[in-house]
This record gives C-alpha cells, structure tokens and sequence, in this order.
C-alpha cells in the first residue's frame, strides 16, 4: 500500500492559500494565512486534488511524499 | 604510529575543557603531537567512530545530537567536503564558545583536524561572527600558529557571517558560507546532510569538537568516567541572572541543577531557572534538584539546549523576562515562515500586555492557540524554543500569570531587565 | 483570400488579442493580491489567468498570420520574431514584434515551469509587465482605427483596468511587508545587519 502525505516548504510557501481552497479536508489555514497539515497519510479519494494542489502552488512549496509500506 | 593511534591514557587523566594552555608549544606539551590519519585510513577513521560512539558524546551546541552519528552520516557522503566549527553562540546569554576558543583554541581546532580527516574532508572552516573581533583575533592567531608549525593536517580558515540568532543554525551557517545568504533552509529529511557547494558539510559546535580532540587522543574512558553513566563527559554552562560570579563552568553531566547555580553565588534566593537559554524553558522550586542531563530535564518538560542557567532572584518577575526574551526572539525570526514571522510578535503582543497589566478576557485563549500554531511549523526551531519557554513560564509562574491577568502589574515591566540583549535594550 | 477580408481579420483579431492580453493581466494581477473570495477561489482565478491567455495567444496567431498572408502591403514572415524588419510600418510593426517576442518567452517559461528554478520563471514571467504596454503603443501606434471613439474608449478602459489592478497589488503587497518587518526582518538577513524590532506592538496580530 502507497501512502501520500503532504509536506508544506515553509519557507517557499507565500499564503497563496489555493491548497486549502483545493484539499480542506486535509489542509485548513492558521490566522495568518499559512497552512496546517497534520501529517497523516491521505485518504485515497483526497490524493488527485493533493496532486493538483501541488501543481497549482505559486511557490511550489507543496511536496507529495510517497511511502510504501509491506503489508 | 601504526594503525592505532589511541595511547594510553595518562595516568591520572582527569577529562577537561577548562584549564589547559593556550599557546601551541604548552597545548603540543599538555597533549602531545596531532596523531591524524589522512587519506583511505578506513580503520583509523573507523577507530574514531568506535571511540566516539562509546564516549557517547552528545552535541554541545544545543541539538544534543550523538556525533558519532553525525560523523558516520557524514562519512557515508563523500569525501572533499567541509568541517564547519560553530563557534557563532548566538544565544546572548551564552559565553562558552567565546571563553574556549580564546582560552582553548587548539583543542577545538584539533577536534576539528580529527574529525576532518575521519570524514576526509579537505578544509576546516571556522565561523566567528562579524564584530566579535576578539575571539576572531585569538582564533586567527591560533591558526597561524599552526600553520607556521605545519601543525595542522587539513587547511583551517576563519569566516565571519552576521551575528544573528538565527545564523549559527547549522543549515543558515552552510547556507552562509556557501551563498553568503545566512538563513536556515528547509530541511524534512535530516538523513541528507548539509552541502556546501557539490559536497557534504559536518557542522559542530565548538565545544563537542574540544571534547572529540579529547576522546580522540586518549580513549572514551576519561570522558565516560565523568559525568552519568546515562550522560557521560563534562560541559560548560554560563550561569547568570542573580549570582554574584556570573560566567562560565565546567561540570560533570547530571550536577543537580541548584548545585551548578551556587557555583555562581546567588546573591539571594532565585524563584525559578532559565535553563538552556532564551530558548529554553523555565523551571521551578520543585524540580531545582533535577540532574543537569538531557533526559531528567526533558522528563520535567525542559532539555539541556545551550548550556546557560539563569538564576531569576525573588524580586524578579518571570512573565516581565518571558515577556521580553519572546519579543527578543520575534526579532531574530530568519523572516522566511510566515507562522514565526506573524506568531512570534503576535505572542509577544499579548506578553506584553499581559505583563503590564493590561490583559483582556481572551488573551489566554488566544496566547494558547497560537503557541500551538506557531510550534513545528518553521524550517528551523527557533520558533519552537519560543513556544517551550513560554509554554514553561504560563506553567513555573502560574500564580503571576493569574495576578497579571486580573491586572495587577509587577512594577519589573518597568524596571531595566536583569537579563542581556543584543542591541537596542528591551523594555 | 480577398485582402479586404483578410485586413478586417487582422484588426478585429488585433483587438481581441489586446483585450484578452490586458484580462490575462487583469487576472494575473489580482493572483498576487490574494483577495480571498467565495464565488472565486484563488486558484480559479489562476487557471482563468491560464487559460485566458492562452486564448489570447491563438487571436495573437490569428492577427499575425492574416498580417502576413495580407498582400496589400508586406510584412515578411520574419517581422514575426524580428522586431524592425518590415518595410510597411517598421517602427510600429516593429512594436508588436516586440510584444510578441516578450510574450513567447512567458509563454514558454511558463510550459517549462517544473523544469527551470523559480528565480528564474519568476524573472521572465516579469517581461509580462513589459509586454502589456508594448502591445498597447502597437495597438494605437499602427493607428489604422486608433481614430475611432470606441477604440479610444476600449483602450482607455484597458488602460484603467491594468491601473487599478496594479495599485490593488501594491496595496495588497505592502500591508503584508509591513506585517513581516514588525516580525522579523527581510529576507536578505544573511547580507544586512537588521535593527530589533519595534517594541509598540500594540493591535497587530490580534
């Protein structure tokens, strides 16, 4: 099984905010604009918009990680 | 010289930091010659690894990280690289690494030599900030010596980056030296090690390499018969705040934390410890007799950090100095995440406020939220060595905090603070 | 093809490609200004700053090809990327060779995007700022209906449209500039030594 989790680059990212606006089940933003991930691998239904997502950043500060673990 | 280069340990070797001689021909006395192995010398390289691993030395520089670790990472990632020495202590309240690398050079920089050639890097960068031109000099000197003595195996150089908080974090220091930009870079998998140009970099502070020259020299045994049997060796620790003789010390791990205060005199009876730095965490009556080590402290929700206690007298106020070291730090931010650029003066808004008196209803609320908004989410930790010495103080001076909340100013808000800042003074 | 036609082609086609062109900056504009909206999430608004441009590239297409085709008067297949080589018109020609030439780099840095540094994308997406006014003087300076009030209207409304979006953005940028520096200091830390921050802290953040 491929688990996906979502890395933010908190340096490039800029509080474009599209990610939260594509994927806010899994991303939500702080008072100042930032994202919140939890680290929890995605659900499989969330993992296209989380592609999207990081294709559409500005800053491409989102990094998809790709684990896969023995059953 | 053969393949095993330990000797024996003297008899009587007392393992120290703090005491030897300064000069080249006393330290050649004192230690002996400079027994390095360059080149392909796997089992030599391979004997210092083994050394250090049993030492068990931990970073002194405030990660805590095992070097041997370190230097095994290291190892793997090629050869040509960097040795960086960290002697930038940005933390203002520390003095170690100024008081070793003026005092005790040739230790450092022979910790440096040893570890080079064990990772076969090709130089030795030193890293002293701009404007303090007096450990620079003493530095400079040092290695001048070495190279007039043809003393030193790999080439030793001196660099002077920015003196900021945040540009002695290891990445921002071999961000600096690489691009002259000194500020952290993101770095989620610690497993890659840091790079100066195409080749790998080992950073470490300047007093972990004091105790490899050591260790390398005469075994892990004098260093393991300090200390605990958990948390061997010795190591330097400021004391400040209300003491008489603030300055640096040399202890062994596990010193009970009172016990390192009163090597300072306190001239009257402190209400809670600093320990760690501006960074770390405050601690209170209850747990001043917590052994100096990573693991007692971490258990009462501090850690060992930079090696500084500060003593905060009776007539002090904890959240007037949490008050200002968060406003401090908020400061220093690199400027790059948004959640410290944004968290860290928003919570020393509310700091302030709640020092002079001047709390409102939902200040704790709002404090808290962002404190945990605020924590993991920067590239490097300074943000994070905010929140825990926040998060420390609401609990050390819960009953200040509660007074202050109603209202009731301390009067130390406006007072000249006990502790020391950079720069323009903080409230 | 009658060259009445395709002269016609070219100056509706024209129009239609500065139009779009100024909504492409219109677009890209308020990108940056971040203005949060329920109807119009941000990242809409890119993928229409995206796509608008795109269409403006294909009446772009259509502009220069009719140009040339035209016999009426030459403009060589080289006066596309050449700026200053046709002998109708040199300068004004010229002109929109100029756009045109600013707008293909955009335009292929931007497919090129996952492939070059972002320092990089970000300097030539910046030609943008130079081709929206280029293509505006071609526009006009070719002058063949820059006569009539519904051109001059059109273009003065382009011209309004690409002001206000441009002062929405410096309003937007500086405000958050002005949060950061009372956090911290600019980016370029590691070069400048930067002074404390401020200690009236007072509503900010709140």
């Amino acid at each position: 099984m491929t688990t996906v989790r979502i890395t933010i680059d908190p340096v490039a990212c800029d509080a474009y905010g599209y990610c939260a606006e594509l994927l806010p089940e899994a991303i939500v933003l702080d008072e100042w604009g930032y994202p919140i991930v939890d680290g929890r691998p995605l659900p499989a239904d969330l993992v296209a918009a989380a592609r999207r997502a990081a294709r559409d950043c500005p800053r491409r500060a989102i990094r998809l990680t790709l684990k896969s673990s023995a059953g | 010289m053969g393949n095993d280069v330990r000797q024996a340990p003297p008899r009587g070797a007392l393992h120290h930091l703090l005491g030897h001689p300064t000069d080249l021909s006393g330290h050649i006395d004192a230690h002996g010659p400079l027994a390095v192995a360059l080149g392909r010398h796997e089992s030599w390289q391979a004997a210092l690894g083994a050394n250090l691993e049993a030492s068990g030395l931990l970073g002194r520089g405030g990660g805590g990280f095992p070097s041997a670790t370190k230097l095994a990472l290291a190892r793997a990632h090629g050869d040509g690289g960097t040795l960086v020495v960290n002697g930038m202590e940005g933390e203002p309240a520390s003095d170690k690494d100024k008081v070793l690398l003026t005092r005790a050079p040739h230790l450092v920089l022979d910790g440096a030599q040893f570890l080079a050639a064990a990772c076969r890097a090709r130089r030795v960068v030193v890293c002293v900030p701009a404007g303090r031109d007096g450990v620079a000099t003493a530095v400079l000197h040092a290695i001048s010596e070495r190279s007039s003595a043809r003393y030193a195996r790999v080439s030793e150089v001196i660099v002077r980056p920015p003196d900021r908080f945040v540009a002695g974090e290891e990445s921002a220091l071999t961000n600096w030296i690489d691009s002259q930009t000194a500020l952290p870079v993101f770095r989620p998998d610690k497993g890659v090690p840091l790079r100066i140009g195409k080749r790998a970099a080992l950073v470490h502070n300047a007093e972990t390499l004091a105790h490899v020259a050591l260790i390398a020299r005469n075994g892990p045994e004098p260093f393991l018969a300090r200390g605990m049997a958990e948390e061997p060796g010795t190591c330097l620790i400021t004391i400040g705040g209300a003491v008489a003789q603030p300055g640096v010390v040399e202890i062994e791990r596990g010193t009970p934390l009172r016990d390192i205060v009163r090597l300072g005199t306190p001239v009257e009876s402190f209400q809670a410890l600093l320990v760690g730095g501006y960074g770390g965490s405050w601690v209170g009556p209850d747990d001043f007799g917590t052994p100096y080590a990573s693991i007692p402290l971490r258990a009462i929700g501090a850690g060992a950090g930079v090696g500084v206690i500060i003593a905060l007298g009776a007539t002090g106020c904890g959240v007037a100095e949490t008050a200002r070291i968060t406003r401090y730090l908020a400061g220093q931010s690199a400027g790059q995440c948004g959640p410290c650029v944004f968290g860290l003066p928003a919570i020393a808004d509310d700091l302030a406020r709640l020092a002079g008196g001047q709390s409102d209803p939902g200040l704790m609320t709002r404090l808290q939220r962002r404190l945990g908004q605020v924590n993991g989410r920067g590239a490097c930790r300074h943000p994070d060595g905010a929140v825990s010495l926040v998060r420390s103080a609401l609990s050390v001076f819960r009953a200040d905090v509660a007074a202050h909340e109603r209202g009731e100013p301390c009067g130390q808000w406006h007072r000249p603070s006990p502790l020391r800042f950079p720069g323009p003074t903080a409230r | 093809m009658n060259s009445t036609v395709l002269w016609y082609v070219t100056r509706a086609s024209g129009i239609v490609a500065l139009v779009l062109l100024t909504a492409t900056m219109v677009l890209g504009l308020t990108t940056s200004a971040r203005a949060r909206s329920r109807n119009w999430p941000g990242f809409a608004r890119q993928e229409l700053h995206r796509r608008v441009s795109m269409i403006a590239i294909v009446f772009l297409a259509i502009h220069v090809l009719t140009s040339i085709l035209d016999t009426y008067v030459h403009i060589g297949w080289a006066s596309i990327v050449v700026p200053f080589t046709s002998s109708y018109s040199r300068f004004w020609v010229g002109m929109g060779t100029v756009a045109l030439d600013l707008l293909a780099a955009v335009f292929v840095s931007s497919l090129l995007r996952s492939r070059i540094k972002p320092g990089t994308w970000r300097g030539i997406h910046w030609l943008a700022y130079g081709c929206w006014p280029v293509a505006l003087a071609h526009t006009f300076g070719m002058g063949t209906d820059a006569g009539e009030p519904w051109v001059i209207a059109l273009g003065a409304s382009c011209v309004l449209a690409v002001g206000a979006a441009l002062l929405q953005r410096r309003r937007a940028t500086s405000s958050r500039v002005a949060g950061r520096s009372t956090g911290g200091p600019e980016p370029d830390a590691g070069r400048h030594p930067v002074p404390t921050a401020s200690l009236e802290g007072a509503g900010r953040g709140q």
